[in-house]
């Protein structure tokens, strides 16, 4: 298996991501999507670090890593405090600011 | 393989310690303050910021630190300072508002600090990872700020809103920095710079890459077409995190495209500059002419604070070194003007952002007369007429263009400034013209949103009166890079 299988599947995977952040309604699995995004960007970071030899691409991995954390706890409470005054968590039902 | 530890510059990033170590400070005082005394919280604040500002100014000479991934040099310097400045006002106008709102916590201001420490690390990037630390350490601190009002839909729904497409940009943003790192093999932009010279093998993941790292800053400062998520989130986050969100982040990311597109305009070979003048014509037209229509105020500014982040690229098109200088001048009147702008707003809108609508400014130069000419003043400058600072920036930042042969940007610039002239001057008929609909006691400034617009009016007119010093000030900053 050479690094351009790594790629495709981390493309596939991106491309997956965005097109369920742009289709899907519920804002779980919409950041669920942006979190499959974010992993496919540590797989292709990870591959090119393996073709190249470098450290640098595995360590970014793991910032990738810390902040996706840091993200979806600040993520899932906003989309809890949503909930509260709503009682959903569709996005369709979030329409109170024009736009 | 041996290990060799970088050596650790301490007072590079002196100013950054200084902002965590004082937001982690106001994390403490909010508990023993149990929610009474928000102003001691503010104070605190204040003393962070200043004590920071203080470390800024003797950062001592330009020099790369940390394995050339922070870059301590006068443009980082200049840009620290903005940021200071910017989060010093809207601790400021927050005082009054936070305490009407009951929300005037510790928490409040320890998450306007972090954001602060990212926005620094984000200018003095000189590294992906750095970059990608600093972008994200203030996003996340917004997507709470931007909720802070709980119990208020319109703030749950900003936040919502900012989280989800922030994170969708951050995921564009990422893959397009690993292309990057693939293609060169580096993370440092120096590193990245060299390698995109030599000529690149992989040079579809370069440009991919690029086009990608440009998508995800481009929404981060609002450019048009990115900029849906904008009026939104600035219309639903209480007043004074919308008055921090327009200011201190654009400025943040416009550093950072300084230092990724213009600093290194050899980056890659394809025609960088025609895609940002492209988005600079977008931005600036579709903030301006949406802007003619809206009724809120608080959605105009919106769109106000696209048109200017359009007219700023003009000077990143530019890409020289004075245009680069003016661009920083650009962003320090702007962070001055618009803060101020929005603190007379959280004072006209009163208890709950009632009253956030444009004619709701109706009759402030009867009851108010001295706030309708702070207002006056700051819109003005917003506008850019002569003699305020809003004046002096555009002009240097379009010289700029000129000088660098960019005619039809700077006839397009020039056009839309005469479309925004014509929206800002609405508050002013509203204010003098108009009489308001219904009897309401009038509006009185507390003593810290005095200071504030007093300060920003001061600065507006001096840097409108006498603005060589300035440019000279941010030409000597741009020079050391």
């Amino acid at each position: 298996m050479s690094v351009g299988h790594y790629l495709l599947l981390s493309a596939a995977l991106f491309a997956v991501g965005v097109v369920g952040v742009v289709t899907r309604r519920n804002s779980i699995i919409v950041y669920m999507c942006i979190e499959l995004m974010l992993n496919a960007v540590n797989l292709t970071f990870i591959a090119f670090a393996r073709q190249l030899g470098d450290m640098g691409g595995q360590i970014f991995t793991f910032m990738v890593m810390t902040v996706a954390a840091a993200e979806a706890a600040v993520g899932l409470a906003i989309i809890i405090s949503v909930f509260r005054n709503r009682l959903s968590v569709d996005v369709d039902d979030v329409n109170l600011l024009k736009g | 393989m041996p290990i060799t530890i970088p050596p650790i510059d301490l007072l590079a990033v002196a100013p950054e310690i200084a902002v965590s170590g004082f937001a982690c400070l106001l994390l403490m005082t909010a508990v023993f303050l149990k929610g009474k005394g928000g102003w001691v919280n503010a104070c605190v604040a204040l003393v962070g910021l200043a004590v920071a500002g203080w470390f800024a100014l003797c950062q001592g000479a330009p020099r790369s630190a940390y394995s050339g991934m922070y870059a301590a040099d006068g443009f980082t310097q200049f840009f620290k300072i903005i940021f200071l400045l910017g989060t010093g006002l809207v601790v400021l106008v927050s005082v009054k508002y936070n305490e009407e709102e009951n929300m005037n916590n510790g928490e409040y201001y320890a998450l306007l600090l972090f954001s602060t420490a990212g926005m620094m690390l984000m200018a003095a990037a000189s590294d992906m990872m750095t970059l990608f630390l600093g972008l994200e350490l203030l996003s996340i601190s917004l997507y709470v700020l931007a909720g802070y009002a709980r119990n208020r839909p319109g703030s749950n729904e900003a936040a919502l809103k900012y989280f989800l497409l922030g994170g969708f940009a951050v995921g564009f943003l990422l893959y397009g920095m690993a292309m990057i790192y693939g293609a060169t093999g580096h993370t440092d932009f120096a590193g990245i710079g060299r390698e995109a010279a030599r000529g690149a093998d992989n040079r579809l993941y370069l440009v991919v890459g690029a086009v990608m790292l440009l998508t995800g800053l481009g929404f981060k400062v609002a450019a048009v077409p990115f900029h849906q998520w904008t009026p939104d989130v600035y219309e639903g986050a209480p007043i004074p995190v919308t008055a921090f969100m327009s200011a201190g982040p654009k400025a943040a990311v416009l550093a950072v495209m300084i230092r990724v597109y213009a600093q290194s305009v050899s980056f890659m070979h394809v025609d960088w500059l025609v895609w940002l003048s492209v988005l600079a014509v977008m931005t600036m037209t579709v903030g301006n002419v949406a802007a003619l229509v809206q009724s809120d105020a608080k959605r105009m500014l919106a769109f106000s604070s696209i048109s200017h982040a359009g007219y700023a690229m003009v000077g990143l098109a530019a890409a020289t070194r004075e245009a680069v200088a003016s661009v920083a001048v650009y962003m320090l009147v702007y962070t001055l003007m618009n803060i101020a702008v929005f603190g007379i707003l959280a004072l006209v809108a009163r208890k709950n952002e009632q009253r956030t609508k444009m004619r709701d400014f109706a009759g402030l130069a009867r009851s108010n007369p001295v706030l309708a000419v702070s207002m006056t003043i700051l819109v003005f400058s917003l506008a850019g007429i002569p003699p305020m600072a809003g004046f002096m920036a555009k002009f240097y930042v379009l010289m700029a263009a000129v000088k660098a042969g960019l005619y039809w940007l700077v006839l397009a610039a020039v056009l839309n400034s005469a479309v925004g002239i014509y929206y800002y001057l609405r508050f002013t008929v509203h204010m003098y013209m108009d009489e308001p609909e219904e009897k309401l006691p009038p509006v009185k400034a507390s003593p810290a949103l005095v200071v504030a617009i007093a300060l920003s009016i001061i600065g507006v007119l001096l840097i409108g009166v006498v603005p060589s010093a300035y440019l000279e000030m941010a030409g000597r900053a741009v020079v050391s890079f």
